[in-house]
């Protein structure tokens, strides 16, 4: 049983808060994925965790042993950094073995390691090679054999895919998930790519300036983003945000684009009830939107910017009054710039967010997300 | 709002972009002309270095009557060890190249030991003062020793420490010190910090993350430091004439029967004084560009 246990971690570099007061809880053999943009403190974080940088306050455990003082050798964990970070003055062999050999493993133990994380990452014709003669990719699996040999039930991983290119990169991604799946380890994944995110975690923490905004599965993250901010930053393109203006009609809550109605779901009647006579975001995917190329009665006419034909769909940059909205349709959907088309929003896709805060406005069975 | 689209003529010829083949050959010239200056430049500075230790080396090869001779000769011929056997027979010379080697070996272990952790300290750490260290130790180099001789010279006697092989080795330690460390502390800069901490994760201390990751990378710039420092010893004269009166080492020695001796004896010593330094050189030259290839920058 390993599982993570992070409580109101905080750490600062000066006056600059890295981690603020982040709870994290990593089930034991989940795979979960700290995403965020560069300088969210998602590194210090995943370091925090290895003990390679100590909190300032709060406590790490895992697997029900706080850990927070104590050293990287003795928290039965193992890791992959952003630089491969393999010895240059060792064999590959050796790189390997070398955690086997610092905990003092039998010999016929670490032989047998050795030879099957290299199997396992398909380089057990080179392991009398040295790291310079490689290429990055395969320091990279290096990297990567040398955590799993060690077989320990925390398996830490620092951008590891990021020094690759996107070719490799897109290869070694279902590698990976399919490698990791089979090790019983709990994994941390720091990543600042989405997609990665998204189609290697069991769960995604979102994070920002040094807190988690929201932290859930890959298809409620992308579906039901907690915030303006995880919207933005997850999917590409990334979600679409309206100005509307909530109005009360003969009981029933409308949200209104310019002229256009918009009618909510009816379990959004009652948290929506707050704001009325202000304006809120419409949250809205480029994909969950009908282009119709002829008028309907709940479709909204906009006229089109930009089609750029992206192979697999057409995406369409649309200008309403103020906000640019990205639609993707059809490849087979012949419209070109300038041209009018007719945009129907089906409510249950529509993420409703609160202008001021940027956070998403929930039924309150759903209070906790926010 | 109109609905045409702007007609896209992108093949539009421009005939001025294209290059002519006298265009071509103009900017050819050119970059031929800034490549033969950097040549010929660098081969002057070569040359500045070069020519004088070929002529002192040419000499000490000769005959005693060739040395003597004008115009020069511009190779050793005929070679004769002559020169070089009469100046390492000369009465002193020898027993002062051997308090040269040991000084100069007592001040390589000495500073590198001292360097190995302080230049490490200074390169991971940012601990209070270390600018200020880093500066008292680059002012030690600045400063004039000449200012200190006197009082020098009396501690030395006081402490009957005066004229012993061992107390100019602590001499030069001092002096060598400062560059040692910060040699050395630049060639721990150059090994990547992670490959430490993966070190510490993979199951190390912090000493034995230094054991077995750090110094085995750092060490072939490390050697290179202490050949350094051993010729910096080798090639000290003032402390060494300040501090010893009949344990002279080999440049005191030199000096000091310089003006009483003819020119094979020069050429002969100035060429036995450079041997060092140009096995440093070739020693110096494969490590401190390529440590290890692409992976240590």
């Amino acid at each position: 049983m390993a599982e993570i246990v992070v409580e109101k971690a905080i750490k600062r570099f000066g006056k600059f808060v890295a981690v603020d007061e982040v709870d994290l809880t990593v089930n034991d053999r989940e795979f979960v994925v700290l995403l965020g943009p560069s300088g969210c403190g998602k590194t210090t974080l995943l370091r925090a965790i290895a003990g390679l940088g100590m909190l300032d306050e709060g406590r790490v455990m895992i697997g029900n042993r706080d850990v927070t003082y104590l050293p990287p050798k003795d928290r039965n964990i193992s890791m992959v950094f952003q630089n491969y970070a393999i010895f240059p003055h060792m064999k590959v062999y050796d790189n390997i073995a070398f955690g086997l050999k610092m905990r003092k493993s039998p010999k016929e133990v670490v032989e047998e390691r050795v030879q099957n994380a290299a199997k396992l990452l398909h380089i057990e014709n080179m392991l009398d090679r040295y790291p310079g003669a490689m290429s990055g990719g395969q320091r990279q699996r290096v990297a990567v054999a040398r955590a799993i040999a060690v077989e320990s039930e925390v398996l830490l991983m620092d951008e590891p895919l990021s020094n690759l290119d996107a070719l490799l990169r897109l290869e070694m991604r279902a590698e990976l998930k399919s490698l990791l799946a089979r090790l019983k380890a709990t994994t941390i994944y720091v990543t600042h790519d989405q997609i990665e995110a998204l189609s290697m975690g069991d769960r995604i923490a979102v994070m920002k300036q040094g807190q988690i905004l929201q932290f859930d599965n890959p298809t409620r993250v992308y579906d039901l983003p907690a915030n303006q901010f995880v919207g933005s930053f997850i999917g590409n393109p990334p979600m679409n945000f309206l100005r509307g203006q909530v109005q009360r009609d003969d009981g029933a809550i409308k949200v209104n684009i310019g002229d256009f109605h918009l009618s909510p779901p009816a379990e959004m009647n009652e948290p929506l009830r707050a704001y009325e006579g202000k304006s809120i975001f419409v949250g809205i995917r480029a994909e969950n939107m009908e282009t119709l190329a002829s008028p309907a009665p709940d479709a909204l006419a906009v006229m089109v910017e930009v089609v750029e034909p992206l192979g697999s769909q057409n995406l369409l940059t649309i200008r309403i009054s103020e906000d640019i909205l990205k639609v993707s349709t059809h490849p087979d959907f012949k419209v070109h710039a300038h041209e009018t088309v007719y945009i129907r929003f089906p409510p249950a896709k529509i993420r409703w967010m609160d202008r001021d805060t940027g956070q998403a406005i929930a039924p309150s069975l759903d209070k906790v997300l926010a | 709002m109109t609905t045409l689209e702007t007609p896209m003529n992108s093949t539009t010829t421009r005939p001025s972009m294209e290059a002519t083949a006298a265009d071509r050959n103009r900017a050819k010239r050119r970059h031929s002309i800034r490549r033969g200056s950097i040549y010929v430049l660098a081969c002057l500075i070569a040359l500045w270095i070069l020519v004088p230790i070929w002529l002192i080396g040419t000499m000490a090869f000769s005959t005693p009557e060739d040395v003597r001779n004008y115009p020069k000769h511009f190779a050793p011929i005929p070679a004769s060890t002559e020169t070089m056997d009469f100046f390492l027979n000369t009465d002193g010379i020898q027993r002062a190249a051997r308090n040269s080697i040991v000084v100069a070996i007592i001040t390589l272990i000495l500073s590198t030991l001292l360097a190995i952790p302080a230049g490490y300290a200074i390169a991971r750490y940012l601990f209070p003062g270390r600018d200020a260290i880093r500066l008292g130790i680059l002012s030690v180099r600045a400063f004039p020793i000449v200012v200190l001789a006197v009082p020098l010279a009396i501690t030395f006697i006081k402490w009957d420490m005066y004229d012993k092989v061992y107390s100019l080795a602590l001499m030069h330690t001092a002096l060598t010190l400062p560059t040692t460390i910060l040699v050395v502390a630049s060639v721990f800069a150059g090994v990547p910090y992670e490959l430490e901490e993966a070190a510490r994760i993979f199951g190390c201390t912090p000493a034995k993350a230094f054991w077995k990751v750090v110094l085995p990378l750092a060490m072939p710039g490390i050697a290179a430091a202490a050949i350094l420092t051993f010729v910096l010893s080798w090639n000290e004269v003032f402390a060494a004439i300040l501090l010893t009166l009949t344990n002279r080492t080999l440049p005191a020695q030199i000096l000091y029967t310089l003006d009483k001796s003819g020119d094979p004896f020069k050429f002969a010593g100035g060429f036995f004084m450079l041997i060092p330094s140009l096995i440093f050189i070739f020693f110096i030259r494969r490590y401190l560009f390529n440590m290890y290839g692409q992976l240590n920058k």
